[in-house]
């Protein structure tokens, strides 16, 4: 998230955002094969400090999620929306689940990256969508 | 390793009350544990406090010295902040002092004001004990990470939301005659199954209040007690603390806690007991399956079996363990950064045959308090035992 404000991004965060927007998103790789997320410098399975940036595999699989109906004030009106946790792999991440009805959602649905916008801030959020 | 006295301890009602602030609330709590002590305040040492959103719901940092002067003390005072965990890492920091000879007492506790924040806004303030960047900003709330772990937990293990509504029904009826608790009304199961959704499968009564409220708890060294002849039958035995990466979904496995297991071993350890010793437990149930997950991560139900535990009567007060018998975050209320602490009271009290519960557990001489941050990052374990009747 921009701060309004100032202009002033995330380093490694919005560059990880700008980058799945382009369908480029990435995971950062350390010499032993472990996978994390930006920005970091140390693998924090093994401590190594030699990170390449490897492309996230395509898909990913819903491994759990929830509907919210009570969200926090950044998402008021964007409630109620299904936060997803997803494996891709290397790396499992959260985001929100977009593009399929919300009954429909079911542990194993196979998704892919996709940048959404929020209904409430117009601020970019990380989702998934199936494939 | 000596022991740690349990001098004395102070609660103030745990609820709804937006005017009050942490400072008022801690003088308080500290007012009632001095006074059951027999413990002098120019005798302490050190204040070690706990609180998580001071900065957001009250504008201030830089707590320690405004608390110490709070309760009259005349001594260091060091802010402890560690999400939800925040009076329990207090704790174990005491314990260490006062074990290692650097202090003889101290005062420890801790305090939030919530309620002031209004809902939206104490959901916003709690959510900052996640990731911002990678789960906070994808619209994670508290309640939601807690409902992936339910939702992951059901898939791995089976369970149903039925199963998590009588771990509410539980802690409701044990609140029932509390008159600090934030809710003394019994819950039937229909209630919690037909109230409003928070975050699927939680509801509205899976998950503890908003909470303003503090707790304070004076510990001694054991030859400080013996010293003093303090009446301080409950001793803390043993202390442990676990860790894990900071984001649910970079965790080995999203429906059990590990670090609290391993809290759990170094704290049973220290106090060279096991789960089949402990005769009861005040559990961080924040949100019904954390209960769950608190009781399997201390060995007091085996994993996968801890979701039945209080449906089946094993957890409820007339069980073979009770569990929050204090009523638990869930009815007692979750003032964030009083919570550890006043866990440990309770197990005090209640060990020592003073609490509003003890006819429950009238032989009971050892006790577990399980204090958890965030989701399961952030956690300790501490084991309470009579040692002097």
């Amino acid at each position: 998230m921009t701060d309004s404000d100032t202009g002033v991004q995330d380093a490694g965060f919005d560059d990880w955002i700008d980058a799945a927007e382009e369908g480029e998103a990435y995971y950062l790789e350390c010499p032993d094969g472990h996978g994390s997320l930006p920005p970091r410098r140390v693998c924090p399975d093994c401590g190594a400090t030699a990170l390449d940036s490897v492309p996230l595999p395509d898909t990913g699989t819903v491994e759990t999620f929830t509907v919210t109906h009570i969200p926090t004030p950044a998402f008021e009106d964007d409630a109620p929306y299904a936060t997803a946790i997803a494996n891709f792999g290397p790396v499992r991440l959260t985001g929100q689940i977009v593009g399929i009805d919300l009954d429909a959602i079911e542990n194993g649905l196979e998704v892919g990256i996709e940048i959404s916008v929020s209904e409430t801030t117009g601020e970019r959020v990380l989702a998934f969508s199936p494939v | 390793m000596s022991n740690v006295r349990v001098a004395g301890v102070g609660l103030t009602s745990f609820g709804s009350m937006p005017e009050r602030t942490s400072r008022d609330l801690f003088a308080e709590a500290s007012i009632e544990a001095f006074a059951n002590s027999g413990v002098s305040r120019d005798d302490v040492d050190a204040l070690l406090y706990g609180n998580f959103m001071g900065e957001l719901s009250e504008h201030q940092g830089h707590h320690g010295p405004l608390m110490a002067e709070a309760a009259g003390v005349d001594a260091p005072a060091t802010r402890y902040e560690s999400a939800c965990a925040s009076s329990g890492v207090a704790v174990r920091d005491a314990v260490k002092r006062l074990r290692n000879g650097e202090a003889d007492v101290i005062l420890v506790g801790g305090a939030e004001r919530m309620t002031n924040l209004g809902t939206a806004g104490a959901t916003e303030a709690l959510a900052i004990a996640a990731d911002d960047l990678w789960e906070v900003r994808a619209g994670m709330t508290f309640p939601g990470a807690y409902a992936l772990m339910a939702q992951a937990y059901f898939d791995e293990y089976g369970g149903e939301h039925e199963d998590l509504a009588h771990i509410a029904v539980k802690n409701h009826e044990n609140a029932l005659e509390n008159e600090k608790a934030q809710y003394q009304r019994a819950i039937e199961v229909d209630d919690v199954l037909g109230a409003p959704q928070v975050s699927s499968p939680l509801g509205l009564y899976d998950s503890c209040p908003i909470s303003d409220g503090a707790a304070a708890i004076v510990l001694t060294s054991e030859a400080y007690a013996e010293e003093h002849d303090l009446d301080a039958p409950v001793a803390i035995t043993g202390t442990g603390q676990g860790g894990d990466r900071m984001a649910l979904h970079d965790r080995a496995y999203l429906a059990r806690s590990p670090a609290a297991r391993d809290a759990a071993e170094e704290a049973y350890g220290e106090a060279g007991i096991d789960a089949g010793d402990v005769d009861l437990a005040e559990v961080h149930d924040c949100f019904t399956i954390a209960e769950v997950l608190a009781i399997e991560a201390l060995d007091l139900a085996p994993v996968g079996e801890g979701i039945s535990a209080a449906r089946d009567g094993r957890t409820t007060a007339a069980g073979e363990t009770p569990i929050n018998l204090s009523g638990g975050l869930k009815a007692k209320g979750h003032p964030v950064g009083a919570t550890g602490a006043s866990q440990v009271a309770e197990i005090a009290t209640l060990l020592a045959g003073e609490h509003l519960n003890s006819d429950h557990v009238p032989d009971a001489t050892t006790g577990v308090a399980h204090n958890a941050g965030g989701t399961v990052a952030s956690v300790t374990v501490h084991v309470m035992e009579v040692v002097d009747q």
